[in-house]
This record gives structure tokens, C-alpha cells and sequence, in this order.
């Protein structure tokens, strides 16, 4: 069947989906940088003595590793509904996001943590480092090394998921090319454009994250 | 309110069980050709040249970078342009089967290079032929190898199989969608698929985490 493609009606609303793919990113960062942190006092709860607290951040981890995505935002957006607390599209999708990659990461520093043999912290102390130097100079940078890599797989991750915006009407990328397509009926051009466009988006940002991990450690990776 | 909407009954139990069934149903479907052809195009990859290597991975690599709900948005839509419209499950099977083998190759591609070049010189110094040695000593070598990587992926092709809602599959996340636009209880309903999800891939990735203990001890 012939079909007749009109890639202009897209091009014309480039700067929308540039725009879009901004929230995208930005999302995506967001959820990043509150992962982490979050991700370092479950890993940190994870690894306590204290059995309540090693108790509840597994809890977290568990059920972020094991319940689709989908079903998180779902929970956020029309679960919390029910309890009275309506989320926008918006923060529906972060917190999502942020749970989630909280759970992977603190698994990813505990990895990490815990391969680094404990006879180095006995070396370093009777070399006469301080702890923070320890942290500092020994332990982290050994971490980082460890844990860069499945860093940068889960911004990717939390980027390509992000997309599940469209399906609470966020205005990211998906949701946004969603929405133009339904203006226009031209949803082949629109989400081809938009494939192509998360594609240039990961590569940007598995190229960034290779450079920079080159220049952190120069040749012996 | 009460003639609009019906509370959830013991009825909607077979509802509940069919978007299961079908939940497990892609997601073996997916898992079972994703593996299959994963293992084809690992291996293909580790013994093919450098262009091949690189032509068969940027294919991956775009099947990698672009969010699976687009995947199955453009697909769908595709099919439908050119005039051979699929019915969900087979256009969602096609699109996560693939989705699936782009992160499974890499899994098997690891497993057959961490068989050592030495073992395949002794095995073919045994009198063994190059299919042979495929056969015997690098398939069931490099495949057992990545296990714990294998059912990583295999568990989140489960997760992901959720996704293919948007094309109108009645998985399990589509026949609660519309148990709660019938009964405006979203909270119980949401909570038992998570269970659901849960029951299924806790219990597997702790498997997991076993079997990969006891290979590096």
C-alpha cells in the first residue's frame, strides 16, 4: 500500500519536541541526583548493624528491583489518587523514577562497596591517613571505578523510561510527540522522529559519560 | 455512584486471571525467541570480522536506545501504514522478542568470549571439527557461564512486558487499568498486581543471586 509521508508537519514542530526533549533530560537527570542520594543511605541502611534499618531499605530496594516501571508510575499517579494526594503527570513520573533508580543504585554501592578488600583500610589507617583521608583517597576512587559503569546504564535507563510519561499525559518527549501527533494524525513521522531523537539523546550521553570516565582514569580502566 | 460504578466481586477473578496468563504468556513467548536468537547473533558477533561486528551492533544498539514504548508504538503503527495490521499479541510479541535479543546477545556474547582460546585449540587438537567444538565444549561452556545474567534480563523482559499495554494487549496492567475505570478502586487493585510482579521476580532474582555465588566460590 502506498503511503505518503509529510515529514514538514514535523519539522515544523521542531522547537516543541526540542523543548520536550529538554523535560526529558531534565526528568531524567532529576531522578538521577535523588537516587543517589537516596541510594547512598539505603546502601548505607543496607549495610547497618541495626536490624530495623537494614530491614526497611531492603524493603525499598526489593520492591523498586521487582515491580515494573510502569506499575510505579500507575501507583503514583492514580493509587495515591485514592488516598487523596494527587501528583501532577509530572512528579507522578519523578518519583517513579527516583524510587526506582534509588533501589539499582544503592545495590550498585553496596557492590561496589563491599569488593574493596577490608585489609586496605587497616593499610591506609596504620600509614597514618585520617578516616576521611581514607574515604577520600583510597576507598571512593576505587568505588567510582567499580561503579561508574552501571551508573551511566541507569541514567540511561531512567532516560528511555521516562517515555512512560506518555501514558499519564507528562509533557516529555513521548508525551509531548503523543500529544502532536493527535493534532495532525502523522504518527509514524512523529515517533520515528522522535526514535531518533532518544537515540541521539543515550549516544550523548554514553559518549559523555566515556570521555569523562577516560579523563578520571587516565589508561587503566 | 452506585449504578455508575460496581465495587470489585469475586467475578472479576477469571478478568484478573486471563491479563495473568497473558502477562506470562508474552513474556515467555519473548524470552524463549529473544534467548534463541540472542545466542544466534552472540555468537555470530563473536566470530564474525570487525564490520560485520559493527553493522549487526549499531542494529542492537538502536533497538537499545530507543525506549521499548516507542518501539511499540512506531511498529504497530507501521504495519498498520504498510496494510498488513497484526493482532497485539503477535506485533507485541515481535517487538519485545527482538527488544529481548538486543540484551540477551550481549549477555551470550560475554559468555562465549569468556571461553578460552586454549580450549578451543585442545578441543580441536582432540580431533574434534570446528562444529563440533561449537557443539560440545563453546555452546554449553559460554551459555552456562552467564546464567545470572540471563535471568537478569529474563526478569526485567517480564517488567517490560507491562509496556505492551499501550498497543492493547490485555496484559495484567491492562485489565486492572480497566477493573479501576469500572470500579474506581485503584489502590487495592494496583497493590495485588504489585504483588503479582513481586511474587514472580523476587523469589528468581534471589535464584539468581544464589546461583552466581555459588559459581565464584
Amino acid at each position: 500500500m502506498e503511503y505518503e509521508y509529510h515529514w514538514s508537519i514535523v519539522f515544523d514542530k521542531m522547537p516543541e519536541l526540542l523543548s520536550a526533549a529538554f523535560v526529558t533530560l531534565h526528568v531524567s537527570i532529576l531522578s538521577m541526583l535523588l537516587g543517589i542520594i537516596i541510594a547512598v543511605f539505603l546502601a548505607l541502611g543496607k549495610m547497618s548493624e541495626l536490624k530495623i534499618l537494614n530491614y526497611l531499605s531492603g524493603i525499598w530496594i526489593e520492591i523498586a528491583r521487582n515491580t515494573p516501571a510502569l506499575f510505579q508510575i500507575y501507583m503514583g499517579y492514580f493509587g495515591l489518587g485514592a488516598l487523596g494526594i494527587h501528583l501532577s503527570p509530572y512528579v507522578a513520573v519523578l518519583s517513579a523514577l527516583v524510587f526506582i533508580n534509588s533501589g539499582y543504585l544503592a545495590e550498585t554501592f553496596r557492590g561496589g562497596f563491599q569488593s574493596i578488600a577490608k585489609t586496605q583500610y587497616s593499610a591506609s589507617k596504620s600509614l597514618g591517613m585520617t578516616k576521611f583521608q581514607v574515604y577520600r583517597y583510597i576507598i571512593l576512587p576505587q568505588m567510582f571505578r567499580k561503579i561508574h559503569h552501571p551508573m551511566t546504564n541507569q541514567f540511561v535507563w531512567a532516560i528511555l523510561m521516562s517515555s512512560l510519561g506518555i501514558l499519564v499525559g507528562m509533557g516529555e518527549l513521548s508525551g509531548e510527540t503523543q500529544r502532536l501527533q493527535s493534532l495532525s494524525f502523522r504518527t509514524l513521522e512523529f515517533f520515528t522522529v522522535a526514535a531518533v531523537m532518544y537515540y541521539i539523546i543515550t549516544k550523548f550521553v554514553l559518549i559523555t559519560a566515556d570521555q569523562i570516565s577516560k579523563r578520571l582514569f587516565k589508561g587503566d580502566i | 455512584m452506585n449504578s455508575l460504578f460496581t465495587p470489585l466481586s469475586w467475578n472479576d477473578t477469571g478478568f484478573i486471571l486471563t491479563g495473568i496468563l497473558n502477562t506470562i504468556y508474552i513474556s515467555v513467548v519473548a524470552i524463549s525467541i529473544g534467548t534463541f536468537l540472542g545466542v544466534i547473533v552472540g555468537f555470530a558477533r563473536v566470530e564474525s570480522n570487525k564490520y560485520t561486528n559493527m553493522l549487526i551492533g549499531s542494529f542492537l544498539d538502536i533497538l537499545r536506545s530507543v525506549p521499548l514504548i516507542i518501539q511499540l508504538i512506531l511498529f504497530t503503527t507501521y504495519i498498520g501504514v504498510m496494510g498488513y495490521p497484526l493482532n497485539p499479541f503477535i506485533a507485541g510479541s515481535i517487538v519485545l522478542s527482538l527488544y529481548t535479543m538486543a540484551f540477551m546477545s550481549e549477555v551470550f556474547r560475554g559468555g562465549f568470549e569468556s571461553v578460552h582460546q586454549s580450549m578451543r585449540t585442545a578441543s580441536r587438537s582432540l580431533g574434534l571439527t570446528y562444529w563440533q567444538t561449537v557443539r560440545y565444549i563453546r555452546l554449553p561452556i559460554g551459555i552456562k557461564v552467564v546464567f545470572p545474567s540471563w535471568l537478569g534480563v529474563a526478569l526485567s523482559v517480564i517488567k517490560d512486558s507491562a509496556l505492551v499495554s499501550v498497543i492493547g494487549y490485555m496484559e495484567l496492567l491492562r485489565t486492572s487499568e480497566q477493573l479501576i475505570s469500572r470500579t474506581q478502586q485503584p489502590l487495592e487493585i494496583l497493590i495485588g498486581v504489585g504483588i503479582f510482579y513481586f511474587i514472580i521476580s523476587y523469589p528468581l532474582s534471589l535464584y539468581g543471586k544464589y546461583v552466581e555465588r555459588q559459581m565464584t566460590v
